[in-house]
């Protein structure tokens, strides 16, 4: 039996295209990933750059069609969200350091962790493709924004554009939910002898927390939006009011999806700060186990406050007040990570690389964007922010600030132990100070265009929103510089070829990543590691 | 296994594989001949027609049927050691939990219109459905004729497959036989009746009131459940007869066992919500 000959004789080094293509390695798999998300950020964020250089003065700059500009701002919410934030996080270093914090071998599922990713592809190009095929009549692509409300998300855009949009986030769904069952079960069953949940890196508790919002929340989504795709296609009324169906359940059940989708997308970058400030601080966490169960408390507190992005479709007064009170409920275990982060700082022997200036720039950034996040969850106040600046800015200091530095800094953080290359110390802090002036430059006036009354999505505005917008838009154009010194620093360690030390950050990084090579081998720990009863986080 | 890459874990590092590759590549032919084949007002001629998208899921159809055949090889070559099956038990309950959410999102938008159809701020749905549920004018089934037939015939069908469970436990592969063929026709039935009754509805799907968007969305992924739990099913019969499952090693069949009751509770959900509690004027015969 052909089977039996293979059996006992794995292919243990694939080599070619083959090792990517058809990989079954979450090492390899988690570099696509990374790649991917790379390529994806540069296409998302070329978009950016395309909207500011059009809010940059009043006046229609270099958009001839409106709707091409909302179709940039829906590409761009799309891209960054699904196809750079969560496959860099959860499908890149997800993958890469699962496992090895663990003291795993690989995933549990190695070969469903390939079409996790593999699917990400498929998705991205219908995505694409959406751009080329008509919208609202006569216009192509689709401009309903990330949140695809109906009814401009059905009889407001008939043509192809938005089914292909549809279908990729179907697509793109399905790829994270089976990557979240993969990433529960690796975490629940294949942790070294020794290891309890309670000994567990911060970086795996967030991932586990997040794979379990992915799971139960993602599939809320492709209801709602498979219910999209009926009223398009096959005449059903889920969001026809003629019909007797109710366009305010598709807020209802995307934001249900929504709202843990926003955890999702930092939850990492709280385990990742948990790690590099740790390492950086020569300290352990403070309050280990109150990190952990905060991270937990945010998940569970995450799929009942979903309503705090509608108080204006005229929910009951009484609704709003429950929805005021739970989110700001989640303030507290917020509050407990940022001022255990502080304390873990507090006495340590810091050391500012820059892994650790990216952490201390997202606790910074994240801070700020979390107080504006507890305004807006006022119903009262929400009357006057709803769908301004004042949110936009909200959003980009908790994501593009927040889980963006966080990306960074677990970039430069684990680049030596991923590909075996030291990276040039002065470029990354080149690339983190350019990035920390340009980012706030870009987001920090939104604040003052929102609370001026500024509406999000438009391509045009007032005479007098005129200042903020163009220091908002240089703002833009230094931090899309900075994505070109982090491309560079990526080529410069590349092309020195400085070899990194199996453990280069010292005694503070002890985790078990950090006791294999650098890059490990391609299949790690056949003898399983064993976590001694006194070990530290 | 002497060589220097010994491996001292029971864990199953999977050989590499092309079915990823091969299935997300499906899945994009398929998403794409369905845009297309929907939108053949735009896409005329051979685009516009379903060509494309069977090609696509006839891609999926074979990824699904090579990747099943390597892990059925796998677990008789030995790969599947006790904490491997763990995984697996694992990854069957949180693809369950999964599909639970799925539901969750359809049932959201039956209690949305059935709990409050006369809201008067929502007057154009008010008008729709006339201030009631069942709105007006929608003759709905009477539960307690083929629906209650179908819920008899999912809960023997939980106990055939409890009984081949039992067997396959003492080692009774013939009973193991029965019980299952027993399942799987009692699915089929099931479907049967299914279809007869959306055949002999009163109230249409295609261009429908939200009465029938809710109805057939919901009993039709139900449906659609039922068809891929028998085909599970069938599978693990057709696996019983090639002399596969042991007595302590059968999980492909547990697997098969649980969503088959998974989709035994949805019914009683849909039973109990859709036909019994929003019954109206049931149709005349």
């Amino acid at each position: 039996m052909a089977g039996q000959a293979a059996h006992g004789e794995h292919e243990d080094h694939p080599t070619g295209w083959r090792r990517y293509v058809y990989s079954t390695n979450h090492k390899d798999i988690g570099t696509m990933y990374l790649i991917f998300a790379i390529v994806a950020g540069i296409v998302g964020g070329a978009l950016s750059v395309g909207m500011r250089m059009e809010l940059q003065e009043p006046g229609m700059q270099i958009f001839s069609n409106p709707h091409t500009f909302n179709v940039f701002t829906t590409a761009h919410g799309l891209i960054m969200i699904f196809f750079m934030v969560m496959p860099a996080m959860i499908g890149g270093y997800g993958n890469w350091f699962v496992p090895l914090m663990i003291g795993a071998p690989d995933m549990a599922f190695p070969r469903m962790n390939n079409i996790s990713f593999w699917l990400l592809p498929s998705a991205f190009a219908l995505l694409i493709l959406s751009l080329f095929f008509e919208g609202p009549a006569g216009n192509y692509g689709v401009g309903g924004g990330w949140t695809v409300y109906a009814p401009l998300s059905t009889s407001g855009q008939p043509g192809p554009a938005m089914d292909f949009a549809i279908l990729a986030l179907h697509i793109a769904g399905a790829s994270s939910i089976l990557g979240a069952i993969n990433f529960i079960t690796t975490i629940l069953n294949m942790r070294a002898p020794g290891m309890t949940l309670h000994k567990m890196p911060l970086f795996v508790w967030s991932v586990l927390v997040t794979a379990f919002l992915l799971l139960l929340s993602l599939p809320v989504l492709a209801g709602g939006i498979t219910m999209l795709l009926t009223d398009r296609n096959f005449g059903t009324s889920f969001f026809d009011p003629a019909g007797g169906g109710d366009p305010i359940l598709f807020q209802h059940l995307f934001w249900f999806f929504g709202h843990p989708e926003v955890y999702i997308l930092i939850l990492p970058g709280f385990g990742i700060v948990s790690q590099v400030i740790s390492t950086f601080s020569r300290k352990p966490v403070f309050g280990y186990l109150g990190m952990a169960y905060a991270m937990v408390a945010i998940g569970v507190v995450g799929f009942v406050v979903w309503a705090h992005h509608m108080y204006t479709v005229g929910l009951d007064v009484d609704t709003q007040a429950y929805f005021v009170a739970a989110t700001m409920v989640i303030a507290v275990p917020t509050g407990v990570k940022i001022f255990s982060w502080i304390a873990t700082m507090w006495g340590g022997s810091l050391e500012f690389r820059a892994p650790m200036l990216f952490a201390i720039g997202f606790i910074f950034l994240f801070t700020l964007g979390g107080v504006t996040g507890v305004v807006l969850s006022n119903a009262g106040v929400d009357r006057s922010y709803h769908d301004t600046y004042y949110v936009v800015a909200h959003f980009h200091y908790v994501l593009s600030l927040g889980a963006v530095f966080a990306i960074f800094s677990a970039w430069y953080y684990w680049f030596p132990k991923m590909f075996g290359y030291m990276y040039s110390e002065t470029i990354a802090k080149v690339h983190f100070w350019m990035m920390f002036i340009g980012v706030n430059m870009l987001f920090m006036p939104m604040h003052f265009l929102g609370r001026a009354g500024m509406p999000r999505r438009y391509v045009d505005y007032p005479e007098a929103f005129a200042g903020w917008n163009m220091v908002a838009s240089y703002g833009s154009y230094l931090s899309a510089f900075s994505v070109f010194i982090f491309l560079g620093c990526v080529a410069h360690a590349f092309a020195k070829k400085e070899k990194a030390s199996a453990n280069p950050w010292g005694e503070g990084a002890n985790t078990l990543e950090w006791t294999l090579s650098s890059p490990p081998p391609f299949h790690q720990f056949s003898d399983l590691p064993r976590i001694e009863e006194d070990a530290s986080h | 296994m002497a060589d220097a890459h010994a491996k001292n874990h029971d864990y199953h590092l999977v050989d590499p594989s092309p079915w990823p590759f091969v299935g997300s590549l499906g899945a994009f032919v398929m998403a794409v001949g369905a845009v297309f084949y929907m939108h053949n007002e735009v896409e005329t001629g051979i685009w516009g027609s379903p060509w494309l998208f069977y090609i696509g899921f006839a891609i999926v159809l074979y990824t699904m049927y090579g990747w099943w055949a390597d892990v059925v090889r796998e677990a008789e070559n030995g790969d599947h050691t006790p904490v491997v099956q763990l995984h697996h038990r694992y990854g069957m309950i949180m693809f369950i939990a999964s599909e639970v959410m799925f539901f969750v999102a359809w049932f959201w938008a039956y209690f949305d219109v059935s709990l409050f159809p006369d809201q008067a701020q929502q007057f154009l749905r008010v008008e729709a459905t006339g201030g009631e549920w069942p709105p007006v004018g929608i003759a709905t089934f009477n539960p307690w004729d083929i629906p209650l037939i179908n819920t008899l015939i999912l809960l023997t069908s939980g106990t055939t497959a409890t009984w081949a469970h039992h067997a396959l436990l003492e080692g009774d592969r013939k009973s193991v036989k029965t019980g299952l063929i027993l399942t799987v026709i009692l699915g089929a039935v099931f479907s049967m009746f299914q279809v007869y009754e959306y055949m002999h509805a009163t109230f249409p799907f295609l261009d429908s009131n939200i009465y029938g968007s809710t109805f057939y969305m919901a009993t039709g992924f139900h449906g659609f459940h039922v068809l891929i739990g028998t085909i599970f099913l069938a599978v693990c019969l057709l696996r019983v007869y090639k002399g596969h499952f042991t007595e302590k090693h059968h999980f492909g069949f547990e697997a098969a066992a649980w969503y088959w009751h998974f989709v035994d509770v949805v019914w009683l959900f849909l039973f109990a919500a859709i036909y019994v509690w929003g019954a109206g004027t049931p149709a005349a015969h």
